[in-house]
Parts: structure tokens; sequence; C-alpha cells
């Protein structure tokens, strides 16, 4: 008896590696520490409250962006771990089989757990603020996509100390993720991580699609709406066409692993090559899907802090469009080296280099932006700048990349490993630092230190370069990627040496950021943003006061232009304005809910279960599932009203009563 | 006390007239409908790419019979029919009714799953199972994709039901009949692509 629950723990969890016993004891420690906490200073109720049923988009994105920030932080560990057992040749820090699993979350983690929610975040904290729209369409769904992620994100991680970490790489190509060859729990803790947070991804989809449609504030035009919520629209409709291909992939593969079907296994004719190309038919508009967001923030603040407007507005619509449009039709330049035939490459290359056109007049947009313009350098801006050289760097690799002759040279090397982040970091990760930096004070009322962030992004950049440039040639001298070790003879310590340090420099860059939210927290009285608009902004969402309020808008701002707050600003300047008093009247709102953090709970029950094939638990987690959903539908209390004296008791204590 | 009870009535008012909100919440499922076609589209390529890697195992020819197919496909069209029926009632505020088509609704979707189930459970009785071969795999997967999407439509129709009894027409209630309806009729559509391309061309 005592030998057999023995023997299942050994399998249960993972053994054996004192770094995982180091996270074992790190792990139960934090959980501790929280609960204590929690309990010492009474404080149950009030996250129950105020944050865990909330369904208030600025809250959600918050809690989106803070666990954005924990996924970095654990896909930065896995890279510098990476990065240290390649520093120099031969060495032993980690076992070939750990280092498959590293490569494998560090990818998963960057690009679905910390990427993803990073942008849901940022669309939620700003999109409805700048629609002057005081919610989301679907509030309480926006919650659950939310949970769902987190659970999704929990369960992924969970891996690491329980059964074992996913091992064939981000993407899990098949015949590696098999049951044959990957007996092991990892791969399922893969699919059903990702299964539960891409329902969460498809739904924001619809919700964001829904919210931009439907809920401008009146006179707000398509072509008069702000371009971060344009390159929002275009994300999300690439969202809710490719994360079904997602979902539906990651179903098959879990048939050929758990119910014996035979769609991508070598033998009972199932076709490998099936799931990769289903698997790219989303990955590729991924890619875009986390990049459009940025391109859309950077036209924000380069506006901004060019005090211009936007130049080219309608060709950045069309050039995002397009780029939404065009990322369906290029997904087979992910294996030109596979024996696709002639033509085929040859269209999937043609249709690669053609994206680089309307990429090519946005950054020529920002350019022209900039140009004659009083630029001012504070953190959003000094991001947008660093982003455009390595963009454009990153950029012409991938032109190069896409030259499918030339591609069996770079395939599968560390110059495409290179390229991808040189464009992923340089757009996707400066891009929402920049968002981060530029609508911080929107969401908690107080700038952060200017300083500790320059230091930030200085260590950041030359990190970048550090880390990255020598990955380009030593993918040229023939170094592939996924290479847990190499000998001295290969000649490639040197810029191995240089790329770890480069690496490093990125992991002090974090801790600045760290360093500067405490700061931040610590000193907000000297910081305050006291007049709600502390860029000189152009959009809606600086025309309310920072903090925003939770109902964001006391009376729906009428439009009439394109930056609106901006011209609203110059009327207000011009003689004979006189200040209309705005009549106010009660505000819907819809109420807080269990819901989503249970619903998002029994998933993960559920997932557990299929990861474990255990039946007693995967019944009742999708039961708990379906039960939530009826408790949802049946309950036609979902709704309240703000009465007229509350908001002007808020308003008056956010603006000062005489400026309502 | 009165002020604040003034401005409930007004609010309440202004509740009424929001069926915008109902219409969005529509609007949102055309979406949602949308990412289901991706989902099945999926499959069905899966399928077509599958078909004939049969792993020399019975083909389509050899396992499909198209009289109880077609029984099934008669009795999910009568019940799209039924359906719309039930919506024409709702509008025109026949609640008894509306709960009656419902009903029949969802009885012949039950006897399509009954149906369903008695084939898969033939099939495998015959040695035809997931484990087959890729092509079975990709049978089985897009038709009970498909019979799994009937089966919630199920439980949500019978939910819906109870609380059109409890509540009666009212513009939510409505808006969820349409939306229910929405999704009958949509997976009525893909079942025709599923007869054709699946058994149709399977037997031809």
């Amino acid at each position: 008896m005592l030998e057999s629950i023995k023997n299942w723990a050994s399998d249960f969890f993972v053994t054996g590696d004192p770094l995982i016993y180091g996270a074992d004891a790190a792990i139960i420690i934090t959980l501790v520490a929280i609960v204590f906490v929690l309990t010492y200073f009474k404080k149950w109720g009030w996250l129950w409250r105020n944050w865990l049923t909330t369904v208030d988009h600025k809250k959600v994105g918050i809690m989106y962006i803070l666990s954005a920030f924990l996924m970095m932080f654990r896909g930065g560990v896995d890279a510098l771990l990476m990065r240290t057992q390649l520093a120099m040749p031969e060495l032993q820090f980690l076992q070939p089989d750990h280092y498959n699993e590293i490569f494998t979350t560090h990818g998963v983690i960057m690009i679905l757990f910390m990427a993803m929610p990073f942008m849901f975040g940022l669309f939620n904290v700003a999109v409805p603020l700048q629609l002057g729209a005081r919610d989301v369409a679907y509030p309480f769904m926006n919650a659950l996509s939310f949970w769902l992620f987190f659970a999704g994100a929990m369960l992924f991680n969970l891996s690491f100390v329980i059964g074992g970490s996913p091992d064939a790489g981000w993407l899990a190509y098949p015949p590696y993720s098999e049951l044959m060859y990957n007996p092991g729990v990892g791969q399922d803790f893969y699919i059903w991580g990702i299964q539960i947070s891409g329902i969460g991804s498809l739904m924001t989809g619809i919700n964001f699609i829904v919210t931009i449609l439907k809920l401008r504030a009146p006179g707000m035009k398509l072509m008069k709406m702000p371009m971060f919520s344009w390159s929002v629209l275009a994300s999300c409709i690439a969202i809710i066409f490719s994360f079904p291909i997602l979902t539906a992939t990651l179903a098959l593969l879990f048939l050929d692993r758990y119910g014996g079907a035979h769609f991508f296994t070598l033998d009972g004719g199932g076709n490998p090559m099936m799931y990769i190309n289903l698997i790219w038919m989303w990955g590729h508009p991924e890619v875009y899907i986390i990049v459009l967001p940025a391109f859309g923030i950077f036209s924000e603040v380069v506006s901004t802090f060019s005090r211009k407007k936007l130049f080219g507005y309608k060709s950045m619509v069309y050039a995002m469009m397009i780029i939404s449009i065009l990322s369906f039709l290029v997904w087979a330049h992910h294996f030109f080296t596979m024996g696709s035939g002639a033509n085929v490459n040859a269209f999937f290359a043609l249709s690669t280099m053609v994206i680089a056109i309307p990429t090519g007049v946005k950054v020529f947009n920002w350019l022209f932006t900039m140009f004659r313009g009083r630029i001012s350098f504070e953190s959003p801006m000094l991001w947008t700048t660093g982003f455009i050289p390595c963009f454009v760097i990153g950029g012409m690799t991938g032109v190069l990349l896409s030259v499918a002759p030339a591609d069996f040279q770079y395939h599968n090397s560390y110059f495409l490993i290179a390229h991808f982040h040189q464009v992923i970091i340089g757009g996707v990760v400066f891009g929402y630092f920049a968002g981060l930096y530029y609508w911080w004070p929107k969401l908690f009322g107080f700038k952060l230190n200017e300083r500790i962030g320059k230091w930030a992004f200085w260590f950041w950049n030359i990190g970048f370069y550090l880390c990255f440039m020598p990955q380009y040639v030593l993918g040229l001298d023939g170094m592939t990627r996924r290479l847990v070790t190499y000998s001295w003879d290969k000649g490639w310590w040197g810029l191995n040496l240089v790329s770890s340090i480069g690496a490093g420099l990125m992991g002090i860059a974090f801790l600045f950021q760290v360093w500067q939210i405490v700061h931040g927290i610590k000193h907000y009285r000297s910081n305050m943003d006291t007049t709600g608009d502390p860029w000189d902004g152009r959009t809606l969402e600086w025309s309310i006061p920072s903090p925003a309020p939770h109902y964001n808008f006391a009376v729906l701002p009428q439009v009439s232009d394109q930056d609106e707050w901006w011209e609203e600003k110059q009327r207000r300047q011009k003689e004979g304005y006189t200040a209309v008093a705005p009549e106010l009247s009660p505000i819907h709102m819809p109420n807080n809910s269990g819901i989503p953090i249970m619903m998002a709970g029994c998933w993960f029950l559920a997932g557990f279960g299929f990861v474990f094939h255990w039946l007693w638990l995967i019944i009742p987690g999708l039961a708990g599932v379906a039960l939530c959903m009826l408790a949802h539908s049946f309950n036609y209390d979902t709704d309240h009203y703000i009465p007229v004296e509350d908001i002007k008791h808020t308003e008056a204590s956010l603006r000062g009563a005489a400026n309502l | 006390m009165s002020s604040s009870q003034v401005t409930e009535a007004s609010a309440r008012a202004h509740h009424d007239h929001h069926p915008d909100m109902e219409e969005m919440r529509l609007l949102g499922f055309w979406i949602y409908l949308m990412t289901d076609v991706m989902i099945f589209g999926t499959f069905f390529a899966t399928y077509i790419v599958l078909k004939n890697s049969t792993n020399g195992g019975p083909g389509p020819a050899d396992l499909f019979e198209l009289g109880g197919v077609i029984a099934s496909t008669f009795i999910l069209l009568a019940s799209s029919y039924t359906c719309g029926l039930a919506v024409l009632a709702m509008n025109k505020g026949k609640l008894r009714a509306l709960l009656g088509w419902l009903a029949i609704t969802a009885l012949l979707g039950a006897c399509f799953i009954g149906l369903e189930i008695s084939e898969f459970a033939h099939l495998v009785d015959r040695g035809a199972t997931m484990g087959t071969s890729a092509f079975l795999s990709a049978f089985y997967t897009l038709v009970g994709t498909h019979g799994l999407h009937v089966s919630i439509g199920l439980v949500w129709m019978v939910a819906l039901m109870l609380q059109l009894t409890k509540r009666g027409i009212t513009p939510v209630t409505k808006r969820k009949v349409q939306v229910i309806s929405l999704f009958w009729h949509f997976l009525d559509v893909i079942w025709i692509f599923v007869f054709t391309v699946v058994y149709l061309m399977g037997v031809s």
C-alpha cells in the first residue's frame, strides 16, 4: 500500500532535479505567504468583491497585465536558463530532456500566456475608453475570458512540478507529440492549457468586434475612430478566423493521444503534414494578431508625442486590414523545405513578400508624423523610437527568409531565431511596453518614474542587439535551433557568449521595470496625475479623470472629429466658449458575478482530469461547467443602475465640484 | 425616498427602451457562428484529405447505409421547420404554441441523436472504430462534433423552455429563443454538408 503510494507520488510529482525542488519550495512558500497576508489583513472579502468577481473592463485589464508580467518572468527565466546552457561549448548545466522542456515552455508561455494576455489587457484598458463607451459589449463574458486564460495558464505551468512539462516544441509537431514518442503527460498539459485559454481568446475576439462596431460614442464614424481601436478590430477579425482552427487542431491531436485516433500518426493512415499545415494556418495569423495592436499603440503614441495628427490615417487603416487578410495566405512559408513543390513555395514566398508593402507604408506614416512635429521623448515615445529601427531590420531579415530557395539555408537555424525574436520583441514587446507606459496614469492615477524607465529602456535595447545580432551570424555559420550543446571546434563560442550576455542584460532590464512599478506605487503621491490628461492626449480616454471612474463617462461624449479630445481642447481655448453643464441620467451597469471564476475553476479541474485520464475528475469538472452556464442563463438580475446622486458625488470627488 | 423611486422608475422605463442591447447580443451570436463554421471547416478539410486513408480497413462505401441517414436527415430538417414555427408563434405572442413547437423540436432532435448513437454503435460492432483508420477517425470526429452540438442544443432548449414557463415572452427570452433558433438552423445547414460530403459522396 505505502509502496504503491510512493510509486504514484514519484510519477505524479516531478522529482530528481534540484532546480525543480527549488521551484516546489518557492511555489509553496509563495502560496502560504499569500494566504497568510490575505487572512492577516482580512482582505479575502475585498479581494473577492473588488477583483475576483469584477466585470469592470479596466480591472479585468489590470489582472491580464499583471498575469502577463508574471508569465514574462517565467518565460524569461526559461530564456536565461537556455542562454546559460549555450553560453559556452560542452556545458552540462541542463540535461537534454530538460532543455527540450524549457525551449517548449519558453515559446508557449511567451506567445500564448505573455503576449496574448498583455494584448488583451491593453484592449480592456484602452478600447472602451477610446470609443467613449461605458463598457465592453459583454462584460460577463469578458471576465469569463480572463478567468479561462488564467485557468489555462495555471494548468500549463503546473506541468513544471506535476507530471512533467511538454517537450515537443512550442507548436507540438507530430509525430513527436504523439503518444508513441511522447508517452508522458506533458503534451496533455500543453493541449488542455492552450485549449482552455483559447476559448477565452476567441470570446475576447467576438467581444471586442461587437464593442467596436456597436458601442462607439455618438458621431464616431469608423473613419474617425482612434487608430488603436482600428488595430484591435483588425486583430480580432484575425482571431475569430484563426483561433477556431487552433481549437480544432488541438482537439484532433487530443483524439490521437486519448482516443487512439490516427489523424497525425505515422501508422493507421495518419498524416503528420496535416497537423503542420493546420497549426500554421492558426500560427501565422497569430503573429499578426499580436503585432497589429502594437502598431495601433505606436500610432497613438507617435501622434500624441509629436503633437500632430497621424500622417496618412486612411492608408494606415487599409494597411492594417490588408495585413490582417494577407496573414492567412502565407502559412506555408514556415515549411518551405518540406517538399511542397516549386509552385506552392513560389506562391507562399510571394504572398509573404507582399506583406512588407503595407508594413512599409505604416513605418513611413510614423516617420512622417514625427517630421516637423514637436516631439517629446517620454517613456512611450522612447519605446516607439526604439521599435522602428529594430522592426525595420527584423522585417528585412524576414524578407530574406521569405525567399524560398534561400530559406533552405536559413531553415531551422539561429538566423530564423534571431529574425522572429527581433520582430516579436522589437514589435510586440516594445509596443506593449509603450502602451503600458502610455495608459499607466489613466489606470492608476499616477505616472511612473522616467529615470528608472530610461535605464530599463537602454538595458532592454542594448541587451537585445547583443543577444540577437550574433545569432544571425551563428545561423549563417550553421548553428541550428533546439541545440542543447556544441563542441569547441565549431567556432561558435564567442558569439554565443555575447548572445548570452545580451540575454542577461534584458533580464536586468526586466528587474528595472519591476523596480519602476514598486517605486511608482511607493511614491505615487508625488507623481499623481490630477489632470486626467498627463500627455496632452488626443483621444477620448484623456477627457475623463485618472483613474477612470467605474462607469467611465458620466455623460457619453458627442464626437465630431478624428482626434476629438484634442479638437475639443482647441475649441475650449477659443473666445466665446461657454461650458454647458451636462445633464446626468442614471447609468446602466452590469453586476459583479462569481460565475466566471467558478466556471474557469471547473474547466481547470476537467483539464487536469483529461491530463491524467481521471474520469472521476473529468465528469464533475465538465458538469460544473454546464451548471455554471445554466446558473448564468437562469439569472435575470444581471445589471443595475447608478443613481444620478452617486455619479455627481463620484465626479465631484474626482474632478472637484466646480469642474463637473 | 420618493426621488430615488422616481429615478428607479425612469431607469426601468429606460431599460425597456433598450432593445439594442438584445440586438447586440444577437450580433455576437452571429459572429460566434462564424467561428463555429471555421471549426467545422477544419474538420471537413481533415475528412476530405483523409477519407481515402482507410489503412486497409473498410471504406465509406462498405460502411454507410443510406436508409437510416436519410431518415435522420428528414428528422433534422423537420425539426428546423418546427423551430421556425416556434419563432412564428413567439412573434405572435403565443406562449403555449411556442412551448409546444419547442418541445416537438427537442423531441425530433433527440430522435436524431438516438439514430446517430445507434449508427455509431452498429459501426463499432462491425469493428469500425476511431482507431481503425485515419478515415474513420475523421468520420467520427466530424459527425460526432455535429452530434455534440445538437446534444448541447437540446439541454439548452429545455433550459430555455423552463425560463419561458416562468417568465413568459419578454425582450430577453425573445432574444434567447432567436439565438437558439439560429443555432438550430445552423446545425441543419452543417448537416446538409455532412450528408453530402460524408454520406452521398461516400457511397457513390
